[in-house]
């Protein structure tokens, strides 16, 4: 029986009654006062070396502010990069700088170079205009190959050459490795490209910062799905401001998808430019400028070896992947194909030896960093894709074959440095089974084959490591920052609920989901709680929205707060109802002494803690409390996901028929949200797989910088889902018990719809073993016809 | 992207020589030229207006020419600056030889483009070169031949664009063709 508010039920997203109706309040709608506008001349080429910048007559130009190059930021720190890699060898891993403005080269089509500030945008570009760079042109590195090559460009003069490091995970025996596949009965290889991606959400980024001289108060307004991390990135590294005098506040936020993580040049400027210039500035980014400025995502290169024993155990995995880093290292952009790739290679299966290797290399092309899912859609796309090609080759069922490798004892140490606390593959796999209806495919294939149709059948498994995690943990692996959060939960004197919490909302439901937790505890109407996020100075700390931790180390801490909260609250209704701490219960909004009919409200215990009049005298008044919380390890929500297509044998044309997504979660606090959060995973997930790539052509052009050449998948690309997130392991080590979902989607769609095209073309006859993403219909057409 | 054509002109080597190496001509025969100064030792300065896909711009360069082999070929190289809208680059190497109809001209263009003409362009980069590769020859054949009928198809396409066009047409040809004594 679905419930109707608190943990459990579909609560209506309180937040889209303001996104829907024009009510948002998001980066751009904000204007100070005064404000001036920056525009940032870009470079135009992917490689050059700078030989001068002559600004004289922009200076001069209407409206002008000031014209601000590199060397304005010569004593200024660059944007520093948050995790340090060690490689294989011991040695850290190659770290350039990263300067606000070029500096001396451009790196990548895109790269700011000078930074106008003027009375108007209008002005600011036409001033731009008169700019007079004198760039001299070098040859661009963009294949990753050829970068790795000795003798090869260099993209950072000073390094030794373009590996940001050479990495491995897993087992370092290299004679062990081979010797697994030298005796294996039979090893599957496949080469693949994880296609590089461009976010996209639908708001591009924004930046407005002021400055008081009165106060010497810094507040930047700005697009992030973690001011806090901004705060102090910008003022411990960039920019050398006490914290305590700068304010960040990221408002309503229009989708993140990870690139709006990292702290960008830009945000740093329009800080540094506000006192510069005594003015706030405004910088807000055309879809151009998203195109070749935000991070981009994916882009790895790999091999994957697969070993099974003669019963089709599977006994070895090896990958070596290249891993594009682009021009400069973004801000988490060096976890991404380590920590966030190499620990998932294991996936569901029980694989005994592993070994993941991963050179990250600079290549001229915009900075590459985590895009939903970050690292773990690269490690399922290729373990999944490599399983499948595994299946054919023995003429297995591939189902068949995933279940007989499951991991089913739990907790479970992976060869590659994690420990699954808990999860239940086969019964998860039920799941899908039932849901997808995998019993009528044989019918649905024979009525596509009678329309002349081939059909295929895809399946595969993912695993994520989520709510991340462990500050101990992660600070051995080099992050350097701490990743628990932190919330504050303050009751006002008439019972109704602020949670001022460290994640931050920006299309994930936080503020509906958040509350239905505190008041399922409290036992009180949803609608008495609100949560306040996205500013510094309202919240008590916070690292963040991303990689599926809010609810699972965010609302933990919440949780802890409450539990303190509740604690109080429970000394106060003692001394009200004149009865023993240890007898009150609270329940439905009631505090009440155990095996008696006394009872006092919610309301009155609250009023009471603020008008304490009758109060015990060794408890403080008011009613607020803190927590943070730091996690025992990462949590991990695993599912199987199920697709069906079409292949029009004549055009190449792929359409999705059918997808089903079975997913653990843990426990869920709202299905509706879950489910919603799944669809817009697959959605991008099938974006990549069909529609979308990333070009840069040989000179480092970005060929792709608009929604005419970079394919966003449509209403009518993707079909009805089918989510079951029936199957529930909870997570053994926090409160609530939940796992994270919002990157699933985009981590276990990919496969399923390759592995179902290539399903549709080998039913067809087309020995087909593989086809690189995006699938359009020319490379199915080749595919078939090569 | 690399193209290359050929064609017959009707006109012998010295002459089609010489008008490869005049500015006059050469502003004529580039579409979309506002402006060509300069001379074949010092280099010409051109203003080119030109629409690539949904970009259009003003392009401000320079067209140099070298590997000179008189009589028998050129590389005419050329970079044009167009603001915002990014840059366009190429290069041709022209060649002359004699057949019985007059001279054959043999062209190779190799052209590139960048920043926002690649972003939004590129698809439909290749077709532009193209147009204006033929464009330019066929400018040239009309300077350089004489008395010959306007082609109906490029008068027509001269009238659907005059704006990447200049001021072409018949008044202009007749004072390039005096400016030869054609």
């Amino acid at each position: 029986m679905p419930k109707d508010s608190g943990i459990g039920a579909s609560s209506k997203r309180r937040e889209d009654v303001r996104f829907l109706t024009g009510a948002g309040n998001y980066t751009d709608d904000i204007n100070v006062r005064g404000q001036a506008y920056v525009y940032f001349l870009r470079s135009d080429i992917a490689h050059g070396r700078i030989n001068s910048v002559d600004t004289s007559t922009a200076e001069g130009m209407p409206g002008v502010v000031r014209v601000f190059t590199g060397k304005d930021f010569e004593g200024v720190g660059g944007m520093p990069c948050g995790w340090e890699v060690t490689d294989k060898h011991g040695a850290p891993m190659q770290e350039p700088p990263h300067p606000i403005l070029a500096q001396g080269k451009v790196r990548h089509v895109g790269d700011p170079i000078v930074a106008v500030v003027a009375d108007s945008l209008e002005q600011a570009r036409d001033a731009a205009e008169a700019i007079d760079l004198d760039i001299e042109e070098l040859p661009a590195v963009i294949d990753m190959k050829s970068a790795a090559q000795e003798g090869a460009t260099l993209v950072h003069d000073d390094l030794k050459n373009n590996i940001c490091y050479d990495w491995q995970l897993g087992e370092a025996d290299d004679a062990k490795v081979n010797d697994v596949f030298a005796n294996a009965a039979h090893v599957t290889t496949l080469d693949l490209v994880n296609n590089r991606l461009v976010a996209n959400p639908m708001e591009p980024r924004v930046a407005v910062a002021e400055y008081s001289r009165g106060t010497d108060e810094y507040t930047l307004y700005t697009t992030s799905q973690n001011p806090h991390v901004i705060r102090l990135l910008m003022c411990a590294f960039v920019l050398g401001l006490p914290e305590h005098k700068v304010r960040v506040v990221a408002p309503d936020v229009g989708g993140g998808f990870g690139t709006k993580i990292f702290h960008y040049a830009e945000e740093a400027f329009c800080t540094f430019a506000a006192k510069a210039c005594n003015r706030p500035v405004k910088w807000t980014a055309s879809r151009s400028e998203a195109f070749m400025s935000d991070a981009q995502g994916r882009d790895h290169v790999s091999t994957i070896e697969l070993a099974l024993d003669a019963d089709n155990n599977f006994i070895g995995l090896r990958t070596n992947t290249y891993a594009n880093l682009g021009a400069y290292l973004s801000t988490f952009s060096s976890s991404v194909p380590t920590w966030l790739h190499g620990t998932l290679m294991a996936g569901n299966y029980k694989t005994p030896v592993i070994q993941v290797n991963v050179k990250a290399m600079f290549t001229n092309t915009v900075p590459v960093d985590a895009y939903r899912g970050a690292g773990r859609p690269e490690a399922t796309f290729q373990l999944e894709r490599v399983i499948d090609k595994a299946a054919r080759e023995l003429g297995v069922d591939p189902i068949a074959l995933r279940r007989q490798n499951f991991v089913t004892q739990f907790p479970y140490d992976t060869p590659v440095a994690l420990t699954y606390d808990t999860g239940d593959y086969n019964g998860t796999m039920d799941k899908l089974e039932a849901a997808a209806d995998l019993a009528g495919f044989a019918a649905r294939r024979a009525q596509s084959e009678a329309k002349g149709k081939l059909r295929g059948l895809g399946v595969n498994c993912y695993i994520e490591a989520c709510g991340i995690a462990p500050s101990n943990i992660v600070g051995m692996l080099g992050a350097r920052a701490g990743l628990y959060d932190a919330a504050t939960v303050r009751v006002n004197a008439t019972g109704s609920i602020s949670v001022m919490v460290g994640a931050h909302s920006h299309g994930q439901g936080h503020e509906t989901a958040f509350p239905q937790v505190v008041a399922d505890m409290i036992g009180i109407d949803e609608s008495m709680v609100e949560i306040v996020h996205g500013d510094t100075s309202k919240i008590p700390f916070g690292m963040g929205t991303y990689g599926s931790r809010s609810l699972a180390v965010c609302g933990s801490a919440m949780v802890k707060a409450t539990e303190k909260v509740i604690d109080k609250a429970k000394k106060i209704a003692a001394h009200l109802l004149e009865a023993s701490e240890a007898d009150i219960e609270l329940k439905d909004g009631q505090f009440s002494v155990a095996g008696t009919d006394k009872s006092v409200a919610w309301g009155d215990v609250t009023l009471t803690a603020y008008v304490p009049h009758n109060y015990p005298l060794e408890v403080e008044p008011g009613l607020e409390e803190t927590a943070f919380y730091d996690p025992a390890n990462f949590t991990f929500p695993a599912g199987a996901y199920a697709c069906e297509v079409e292949v029009d044998p004549d055009t190449g044309q792929v359409t999705i028929e059918k997808f089903t997504a079975a997913d653990d979660f843990g426990n869920i606090v709202n299905p509706m949200i879950v489910d919603g959060q799944v669809h817009g995973g697959i959605g991008q997930g099938i974006g990549q797989a069909l529609l979308e790539n990333c070009a840069y052509d040989e000179n480092g052009q970005l060929l792709s910088a608009s929604f005419m050449d970079y394919a966003m998948p449509r209403a009518d690309d993707v079909p009805f889902y089918g989510v079951d997130h029936s199957s529930q392991t909870p997570c053994t080590h926090n409160p609530l018990g939940v796992k994270g979902c919002g990157e699933a989607g985009a981590i276990g769609s990919p496969p399923a719809v390759v592995n179902a095209v290539l399903d549709a073309l080998n039913s067809g006859g087309r020995a087909v073993d593989h086809i690189d993403m995006p699938m359009s219909p020319s490379r199915v057409w080749t595919a078939m016809h090569g | 992207m690399e193209l290359s054509d050929s064609r017959v002109i009707a006109a012998p080597r010295s002459k089609v020589w010489d008008a490869l190496l005049s500015a006059e001509v050469l502003k004529e025969c580039v579409p979309g030229c506002q402006e060509m100064t300069g001379s074949v030792d010092d280099g010409f300065e051109a203003t080119v207006v030109q629409k690539v896909g949904p970009v259009k711009a003003t392009f401000k360069g320079a067209v140099t020419l070298s590997d000179i082999v008189t009589l028998e070929s050129v590389k005419l190289s050329g970079e044009g600056k167009g603001g915002a809208a990014g840059f366009a680059k190429g290069a041709a190497d022209v060649s002359l030889s004699d057949v019985p109809e007059g001279t054959l001209l043999t062209y190779i263009v190799d052209a590139r483009v960048g920043g926002k003409l690649a972003q939004l362009g590129s698809r439909v980069i290749d077709g532009v070169a193209r147009k204006m590769a033929d464009r330019f020859f066929e400018n040239f054949q009309n300077a350089v031949e004489p008395e010959k009928t306007p082609d109906p198809e490029t008068s027509d396409q001269v009238q659907a664009e005059p704006s990447a066009e200049g001021e072409g047409g018949e008044a202009k040809k007749g004072w390039f063709k005096r400016v030869l004594g054609g």
